[in-house]
């Protein structure tokens, strides 16, 4: 068995790279797509006028969800959505694909339809792992999001495990 | 959705109330569009025996969509997560069972942590992790 790193240097050099900003604009039918798929019962995630007479602007983002990135046929969002979309490129070939983890973020804003955010995504870290499929490589993701008014609102960390 | 919870009314070692899901296909089906995650482990079976798998999975995220839940519908109107992850260590199947869970570990001022996590019919914790909140004081 060779003992080569998997994390080579050119790999080191990608951490902290930044990706290209996407461009996510939350809309009411989103919300309430998300927060049914889930089974959320507060009906801030459905009703406007209720979400209003609770203080916010519009329908609120639930838990987890932050809208869905801007699709369009010129620059295709593949099938993993606004994490995979948002991630820096890295050159390593691997077999498959398993997500680690997930983790947001609040900083007290109101996140809500009619907002327009801005996600920046970089990567946090590299790191290798033995486990039950051989040499692992996990990468941990993080993403900003500002809002129209240049808030920060949310960050989302992610763990993404490669595997050969 | 309960009664507000307040600082003054939770101690370390308290467990929140619970959420039991219990996802069809169809519910994946849906989450898939809802949150834009189109991979086809989680509603073709064939290509989810092709990928070795028994069956179609859960995704991880609506998992932690649902740990989510769990917080919010504790938190009530006047609480706010403030950080809340989780790590996927386990499978978990659809029509099975999935129940969601929090204890608090520590509190100062407004701000209380919790362990939280999404355990399977046969009590592992297939989900496990942590939560920061902010809940109101009273008067």
């Amino acid at each position: 068995m060779t003992q080569e790193p998997l994390i080579t240097d050119e790999l080191k050099a990608a951490i902290g790279r930044e990706a290209a900003p996407i461009t996510i604009e939350i809309d009411k039918s989103a919300i309430r797509l998300f927060a049914r798929s889930v089974g959320h019962v507060d009906l801030i995630y459905y009703d406007e006028e209720y979400a209003k007479g609770k203080g916010h602007r519009s329908l609120v983002c639930p838990p987890g969800f932050l809208g869905h990135g801007i699709h369009t046929p010129l620059k295709p969002s593949g099938i993993i959505g606004n994490s995979v979309m948002a991630m820096p490129a890295l050159n390593f070939q691997f077999k498959g694909l398993l997500n680690g983890g997930t983790e947001f973020e609040y900083y007290g804003e109101d996140i809500c339809a009619g907002d327009t955010l801005t996600g920046v995504s970089k990567i946090g870290d590299l790191r290798e792992r033995s486990g039950a499929m051989g040499k692992m490589l996990i990468v941990v993701t993080e993403t900003n999001y500002h809002n129209q008014d240049k808030k920060l609102v949310a960050t989302q960390r992610g763990t993404v495990i490669m595997y050969k | 959705m309960a009664d507000q919870v307040y600082i003054e009314d939770v101690k370390v070692g308290d467990e929140i109330p619970k959420l039991v899901k219990n996802c069809n296909t169809m519910q994946l089906v849906m989450w898939a569009a809802g949150s834009g995650d189109y991979y086809q482990i989680h509603y073709d079976k064939d290509f989810a025996n092709l990928m070795g798998l028994p069956g179609v999975i859960v995704h991880g995220a609506l998992k932690h969509a649902f740990l989510g839940q769990m917080l919010h519908d504790w938190l009530g109107d006047k609480g706010q997560i403030k950080k809340y992850g989780c790590q996927y260590r386990g499978m978990d199947l659809p029509n099975q069972d999935i129940t969601c869970r929090g204890v608090i570990t520590a509190k100062e001022d407004n701000l209380v942590q919790l362990d939280i996590w999404a355990e399977n019919p046969n009590g592992d914790k297939t989900t496990p992790g942590k939560a920061t909140v902010i809940l109101p004081s009273r008067g």
